[in-house]
């Protein structure tokens, strides 16, 4: 099964050839190196930049006015801080013109914590992101998805951030990418380059097909009745492995609801969801305070107070300035599986 | 009028002689038009008419001469425009009209350019290139390097051209520019302009500068690049006509230092009153008048039409309908927004 990365990969080399991208670029995006985390490796039209997050966003923000569908990558989502008010000009420059600019462009970027990355490899962009109101914002958190998401992201006209989990870059999936051999080697071999001279080296790509997983459409990754868990991104593949666990230990059904899609969210599904259970956890590793989930949990109250058993919870990362490189700093800072152990245990005992 | 044929000896030694008369009254025309737009918007302005007003009164005889000389049209094959919000006497030069600049002070459905959303001489017509005109200073400097690569990739003599202020130089969006546009990798046929009128706001720039000319930024890139009397609008057409002609051939980049009066000041923030500074339609129709390329009452004939057609425009733009409240949820997204998208702005 492809990683991530090569899902990604995989997803701009369909770009590349079936939907119009012709430009692929960042820092170390291109030759030799194909991204610091190897997403765009061996692609034909990515290209470095120079060491310049505004002039990224700028330049991406331009060849989607001249039609060109860009994708362009900031090398971690640590960086894109000081490019948003030119973000925010990626999500209003439709609105703001009445709509004769479409700005159909992808900025992709590594987000969160999970290797460690110390203070400035660890943020999470997810809430931030949310309110830059006129930009789509996706983050997968498996193989497959990341390729239906990216070929999504791609085809719409409207800008997309999207976020990658540095975490599970690497991460393999369960599921096949359509067009992937099966065996995991024989895709290594034909895309991963090799390490040391690469100058001859060339990618041997699968027969890839057109698979695109809809902006704003979660997914239920586990079935339950007893608690909903909505998550994205690094944390989803944790509270389904703890959702797994409490089955097998006959702890609970626990349902968790992946979003991939911040914005849009699909409220729908989380509505249709928390009326089957009756209780929900909102988990992802951002900080408290204005935190993207606190937005869902006011929601939830507002418009399904009626169909709650017990209250909602929240469980995110701290309010603290950075990520610490300990690991003991680290695990304190954002959520671990255990915390999602004793959450979801939290919230089932409470009598309804 | 009947004009006097100055001897083709003569002509060539004064460039005012180089342009044909009727063009000299032309580029005269529309810098009259644009100053009598800016002067009605200040009116608005100071009248309820509208809100907040920035333009740039005091550049048309740098930007019309930059208006006429674009190649207009639709994709990499034509000019792109990254502009600022002193820029009307481009669009006017380049067919914009009046009346939908008027629109837009007004904040009327009816702006072509917003929907009655954005501040006024904040333009973006897709038909013409014009890309969309944002309040935050610089970021057009940005956002040039995009178009300036598809025409880089493209068969094409089609350039992008970035202008903006001298202050706004100081943002790192325009050393970005720099950098980008000069890439051994790829460099990038931007025409990038500089006006620069002495002031950022209320402060001067000389305080805040210590290069003796923006244009000097140019010089590390080995890039070609001038600095020239903005005010001046011949002198303006031909370092705007050598330098796209560069920009075109060359494909790499050519930067100009337009040097101008401000004469309403930066926007109604600081009143817009008209302050005491070189005028450059007064210079124009002067050195026209003392050649003979123009009479007095073909001056006047440019003033009193173009302040009418303001004056219709205005009359028809005050009968037009504003937005309505549900307008705010049209264009967030093009595809549209889901029924459960929240919009109650609350509980």
């Amino acid at each position: 099964m492809a990683n991530m990365a090569q899902a990604i990969r995989m997803a701009l080399h369909y770009g590349e050839e079936k939907l119009g991208v012709r430009e692929i670029f960042g820092e170390d995006v291109g030759a030799p190196l194909g991204g610091v985390f190897t997403v765009t490796q061996g692609l034909k039209t990515a290209w470095n930049s120079p060491l310049d997050e505004r002039g990224i966003v700028g330049a991406a923000l331009g060849l989607a006015w001249a039609g060109f569908r860009p994708v362009a990558e900031v090398q971690f989502v640590d960086y894109i801080f000081n490019t948003i008010d030119l973000l925010k000009l990626c999500g209003n420059s439709t609105w703001a013109s009445g709509g004769k600019f479409p700005t159909p462009m992808v900025i992709m970027t590594p987000t969160g914590s999970g290797i460690h990355g110390s203070i400035y490899h660890s943020h999470s962009f997810d809430s931030i992101a949310s309110k830059i109101h006129g930009m789509k914002v996706v983050c997968p958190s498996t193989p497959l998805d990341a390729y239906g998401l990216m070929l999504a992201a791609i085809k719409d006209d409207n800008p997309v951030l999207f976020l990658k989990p540095k975490a599970l870059l690497r991460a393999k999936g369960e599921e096949l990418i359509p067009g992937e051999p099966a065996d995991e080697k024989a895709l290594k071999d034909m895309i991963d380059a090799p390490i040391g001279d690469r100058t001859k080296w060339k990618p041997r790509w699968p027969d890839l097909t057109d698979f695109t997983v809809p902006i704003g459409q979660a997914k239920i990754s586990h079935e339950g009745t007893d608690v909903t868990i909505v998550t994205h991104g690094r944390l989803a593949p944790v509270c389904l492995e703890v959702a797994r666990d409490f089955e097998a230990d006959g702890k609970g059904s626990v349902e968790v609801l992946d979003l991939r899609s911040l914005i849009p969210y699909d409220w729908k599904a989380i509505t249709s969801s928390l009326k089957k259970t009756g209780r929900i956890l909102f988990v992802n590793e951002d900080t408290e305070i204005s935190n993207f989930a606190e937005h869902l949990f006011r929601r939830v109250i507002d418009e399904m107070f009626y169909e709650l058993e017990v209250r909602p919870r929240l469980l995110c990362g701290k309010a603290v300035p950075g990520i610490g490189l300990s690991p003991v700093l680290e695990y304190a800072s954002v959520p671990q599986k255990a915390d999602v152990v004793r959450a979801i245990e939290a919230i089932l005992a409470e009598p309804a | 009028m009947s004009k006097k044929v100055t001897p083709l000896t003569a002509r060539s030694a004064d460039p005012y002689m180089k342009l044909q008369p009727e063009l000299l009254s032309r580029i005269h025309n529309l810098m009259v038009k644009g100053r009598v737009l800016e002067e009605r918007l200040i009116k608005m302005s100071k009248g309820g008419d509208g809100f907040f007003w920035i333009g740039g009164p005091g550049e048309e005889g740098f930007n019309v001469p930059l208006g006429l000389q674009v190649k207009k049209g639709r994709g990499v094959q034509h000019d792109y425009l990254h502009l600022h919000y002193r820029s009307s006497s481009i669009m006017l030069a380049m067919g914009a009209q009046p009346i939908d600049t008027i629109r837009q002070m007004r904040t009327t459905i009816t702006d072509p350019y917003s929907k009655g959303r954005n501040f006024v001489n904040h333009y973006a017509i897709p038909e013409w290139n014009v890309c969309p005109v944002s309040p935050t200073i610089e970021t057009q400097y940005s956002t040039c390097i995009g178009t300036g690569i598809a025409q880089a990739r493209s068969k094409s003599d089609g350039l992008t051209i970035v202008n903006g202020g001298d202050a706004g130089t100081a943002e790192g969006d325009f050393h970005s520019c720099l950098v980008w546009a000069n890439r051994p990798a790829l460099p990038l046929p931007i025409l990038i302009i500089v006006v620069n009128n002495g002031f950022g706001i209320s402060t001067p720039a000389h305080e805040q500068h210590g290069e003796k000319h923006i244009s000097d930024w140019a010089k590390p890139f080995n890039m070609p690049a001038k600095t020239i009397n903005g005010n001046d609008p011949v002198e303006a057409w031909f370092a705007i006509e050598e330098a796209m002609n560069y920009v075109r051939k060359e494909r790499k980049p050519y930067m100009i230092e337009a040097l101008t009066s401000r004469l309403h000041g930066h926007s109604s923030s600081s009143g817009a009153n008209r302050v005491n500074e070189p005028d450059c339609i007064s210079i124009f129709e002067e050195n026209l008048l003392k050649r003979d390329l123009i009479s007095k009452e073909e001056i006047q004939k440019h003033w009193d039409e173009n302040r009418k057609e303001c004056d219709v425009a205005y009359a028809q733009v005050k009968t037009e309908p504003y937005p309505q409240a549900e307008d705010i949820w049209t264009d967030v997204f093009v595809d549209g927004l889901d029924d459960s998208y929240p919009k109650k702005g609350g509980s």
